[in-house]
């Protein structure tokens, strides 16, 4: 049997950097075919030159047998590939129903009705629970995700290729959307999922497909792989995968959060009733689906959000001081005298400004140190080699443009800056996002270091697996309260999981 | 597969953006001087086709519309560093990416201010009285006009474009209102020479060049806005605020406080201009006296990158064309239009090759196997 998709010697620049370098690539019909490899390594843009948004610079491109050329997303379609991208292109006051036909040309005119039914017929096909008539904004994330790959199979998909589907699902949802892929394996549909987690390649796929750096390692069958064997391919070394944690050393009270409720610009509250305690030398992990108020809860703390009310107590460990960071600016935080370092979400749109050079970066936190009108870069300067030279940061100079580095490199040098002040309290949003495995590696053990140093570490993370190694607890948020704090050492993923999406469960009941 | 529709040709261009590869220094100045060289073959094109004159003499005579005489020097000179006092006023505030496109308006009040003084005191007060009165004056003028819709824009969030531009014409409207009470002579409707015979409040000539002191005085603003920029805690602050707000505020920097200073300094710079056009070269005011330039000014400033060294040279281009546009519709006595269309193709060319150095047009490899 021909195969589905056939990828000869495929290579993709962008300026000087090759994304893919002579790729070679079969997809089976009737397969789940895993791609893997770490961010940067040319995943996304392999399958983004199947499903016509990018055009390959050279290679060819074969689909049962025929070469063919891609130029399009449409193009695509009328070769029944679909894609389901990271970030979802829905609308939001539409239904579902209205987000599947969009776009469509229907000779016969407008049929919602029959649209509905479809809609319904295939979620029923596959096992999916959806409901044609509700809008997009009331429903939760994997219930959009859902609709994605409704609308690829509406449009008659027989290939579906799905960009790190489960990076915003709870282990459950995962667990229901791959029973969905598996029916559709073996309805004879091909389905192919970049992603850069292990465990799922190894419990869905039939195949897997790795890619270091651009450039096609090799293709084993799922059924003669490990997690050793895998990561060796993808980092091209062996490496060690245990993230140590030592025993919290005299843990004492340093942040006592206590009643915080915070409303968005829209009215909404965010933030409900939040209480917790973070103590020195220890790490405090936060985990909850995307949106559930992570980031209005750190900002909250680092005084950049209004509180309805609450209060956020500090202990000073030099003076055994208790102060209320509530209502401060930044400034007036640091003029305490409060050491409180932020790894923020965004990168280059918050923690880092990316048309500058990593000096003056340095700078953000500390230009204003002495009575000049002008700026002193000497001791900036200082830190930047200090940094690059410890965290093995990869830039041409110091007086490159921040922009210009990669994923890893930005976040080494934002948390190289933010750990520099010596930190009482450390808080780090999704700090190895986007990250290799050695930089994530890295960023733990500089997280683990600030803990030994006595520095109370608030770590909000996605990945539940890193979390339950990393944190001494774990508080679970969820729509933006606390369902729960619990002990790192003796959770599951699945009790954590479980406590992710507890509130809906419960309004659910109540209904 | 079944499909109608079978595509056979790879599109014949794709553009792709350079992203975090940017080209290097030295090639992107040689797309800027390759840009510059084609559109003057395309004006020479344009010229004999229209036309039928000689090309290179009409070349040679834009030439010397800026370099034909030492009084056409200074007059040039003159030009470039009122053009280029205003790029560097609106310079803070766009880097700031406040759109202020007000300082035609802020400018026009800071002449009005030393129109007024010169009027009312010229020939009251000593000069040494007069002089940082008329200073004070102008820069509180400029200083009013950029603030108000720096604070509207801080307090409320109003949008500063629309703002500063119907700024410009009520400074406009204001100027009128003005003429109505000095207009000299009666029923003019223009103010003329004002203290024509003392000279009294006029910016003095040094070493008998009219014009000096304005060239000085704007070469020192220059120096100054490139320190200020570069060194300071101000220009930094000013940096991150125009790079990322959310990034200001993670920092604690105050960003209304950041926002009224800035405009501040650029409307007061703006009244300093004004007061070198009325004081120190027309020595009159009128509607038109600002001409356009706080608009110019915008380009000046975003072609040299925000940075005031290279503002000199972007300036100097721009006045360089117009003069030499001037004289070449004079001199073959071709409509004011022929020279307009000259400069818009230059502009054009030179605008337009930015996008060249921005992305990358890969061309379909003919020597590749075209597809079944």
């Amino acid at each position: 049997m021909k195969p589905a998709i056939e990828l000869r010697n495929i290579t993709k620049t962008f300026g000087n950097v090759y994304a893919n370098r002579d790729v070679n690539l079969t997809v089976e019909k009737g397969e789940i075919l895993s791609i893997l490899g770490e961010n940067g390594s040319g995943k996304t843009t392999l399958m983004n030159m199947i499903s016509g948004i990018y055009f390959p610079d050279e290679g060819q491109i074969f689909i049962d047998g025929e070469e063919v050329v891609i130029r399009s997303p449409k193009d695509a379609f009328d070769y029944k590939i679909g894609m389901i991208h990271q970030h979802f292109k829905l609308v939001d006051v539409f239904t579902a129903a209205q987000n599947v036909i969009l776009g469509l040309e229907d000779k016969k005119g407008f049929n919602l009705k029959e649209a509905e039914k479809k809609v319904a017929e295939i979620g029923e096909k596959y096992g999916f629970i959806v409901d044609p008539k509700k809008k997009i904004y009331e429903m939760s994330v994997s219930e959009k995700q859902t609709v994605e790959i409704i609308r690829v199979l509406y449009r008659g998909a027989d290939i579906l290729i799905l960009d790190e589907p489960t990076a915003v699902l709870t282990p459950q949802e995962a667990q229901k959307l791959f029973a969905v892929l598996r029916r559709m394996r073996d309805d004879g549909k091909s389905i192919v999922i970049i992603t850069h987690k292990l465990h799922e390649v190894l419990s869905l796929s039939d195949r897997v497909s790795v890619l270091r750096k651009g450039e096609y390692v090799g293709t084993i069958k799922t059924s003669e792989a490990d997690e050793n064997i895998l990561t060796e391919m993808m980092v091209g070394k062996k490496v060690e995968l245990n993230i140590e944690r030592d025993e919290p050393q005299n843990p004492e009270d340093r942040l006592v959060v206590a009643g915080l409720n915070c409303k968005n610009r829209e009215g909404i509250e965010v933030l409900k009733n939040i209480s917790f305690t973070a103590k020195s030398g220890e790490i405090l992990g936060i985990a909850g689906i995307a949106g559930s108020g992570q980031r209005e809860l750190l900002e909250s703390i680092a005084g950049l959000q209004h509180l309805e009310n609450g209060e956020i107590l500090y202990n000073d460990p030099k003076t055994n001081k208790t102060e209320n960071l509530r209502d401060k600016t930044p400034m007036q935080i640091r003029d305490m005298g409060v050491r409180l370092s932020f790894v923020p979400e965004d990168r280059l749109g918050m923690g880092l400004v990316g048309n500058m050079d990593i000096v003056d970066n340095m700078m953000l936190r500390s230009y204003r140190k002495g009575k000049s009108v002008f700026l002193e870069r000497k001791a900036p300067k200082d830190l930047a080699e200090e940094i690059i030279k410890r965290l093995d940061v990869v830039t041409p100079s110091a007086s490159t443009p921040v922009r210009r580095l990669s994923g890893g490199n930005v976040q080494k040098i934002l948390v190289g800056r933010e750990i520099s002040s010596s930190p009482t309290v450390l808080m780090a949003a999704y700090p190895v996002r986007g990250l290799d495995i050695n930089s994530s590696y890295t960023i733990y053990n500089l997280l683990n270091e600030q803990k030994r140093r006595g520095a109370a570490v608030i770590f909000v993370g996605e990945d539940l697996d890193v979390l339950v190694e990393l944190c001494d607890r774990i508080m679970v948020l969820c729509g933006g309260s606390v369902s729960g704090i619990v002990d790192a050492r003796t959770t599951t993923k699945e009790e954590i999981g479980l406590m992710m999406t507890k509130k809906k469960e419960v309004q659910e009941d109540a209904n | 597969m079944q499909t109608n529709v079978k595509h056979t040709k790879e599109p014949l261009i794709t553009i792709t953006s350079r992203g975090r590869d940017s080209m290097p220094m030295k090639k992107a100045w040689g797309v800027r001087a390759i840009a510059i060289i084609l559109a003057f073959i395309l004006c020479a094109v344009v010229i004999v086709m229209v036309t039928g004159y000689n090309p290179l003499k009409v070349y040679a005579e834009l030439f010397k519309g800026s370099f034909g005489s030492s009084r056409k020097i200074w007059n040039m000179l003159q030009e470039l560093s009122m053009l280029l006092c205003i790029s560097l006023a609106v310079t803070p505030a766009f880097k700031m990416k406040f759109w202020n496109i007000g300082a035609e308006g802020q400018t026009l009040m800071g002449g009005l201010a030393a129109a007024a003084c010169m009027i009312y005191f010229g020939e009251k007060l000593p000069p040494i009285v007069f002089f940082p009165l008329m200073l004070v004056a102008c820069v509180v003028a400029g200083l009013v006009w950029g603030i108000v819709p720096a604070y509207f824009k801080a307090k409320f969030n109003t949008n500063e474009t629309l703002f500063t531009l119907m700024m410009n014409y009520v400074a406009v409207q204001l100027t009128s209102f003005c003429i109505v009470f000095w207009e000299n002579p009666k029923d003019s409707n223009t103010v003329g020479v004002i203290n024509r015979a003392t000279q009294s409040g006029w910016l003095p000539e040094l070493f008998g060049q009219k014009y000096l002191l304005n060239i000085l005085i704007v070469a020192l603003i220059t120096v100054g806005m490139y320190i200020y920029l570069k060194y300071s805690k101000h220009g930094y602050e000013i940096s991150v605020v125009g790079e990322s707000e959310n990034t200001a505020r993670y920092v604690g920097i105050n960003v209304k406080k950041v926002i009224l200073r800035t405009m501040a300094i650029s409307g007061a710079l703006c009244g300093i201009a004004g007061l070198l056009l009325v004081s120190g070269t027309d020595h009159t005011i009128n509607r038109d006296i600002v001409g356009g330039m706080g608009f110019t000014a915008i380009m000046v400033s975003w072609l040299a990158k925000f940075n005031p060294v290279v503002m000199s040279l972007t300036s100097f281009l721009i006045v360089f064309l117009e003069r030499g546009a001037g004289e070449i519709a004079t001199k073959f006595q071709l409509n004011e239009s022929m020279s307009d269309i000259l400069t818009g193709i230059i502009l054009f060319f030179i605008i337009g090759c930015e996008f060249f150095i921005q992305y990358k047009v890969n061309f379909r490899k003919k020597n590749k196997e075209e597809n079944v």
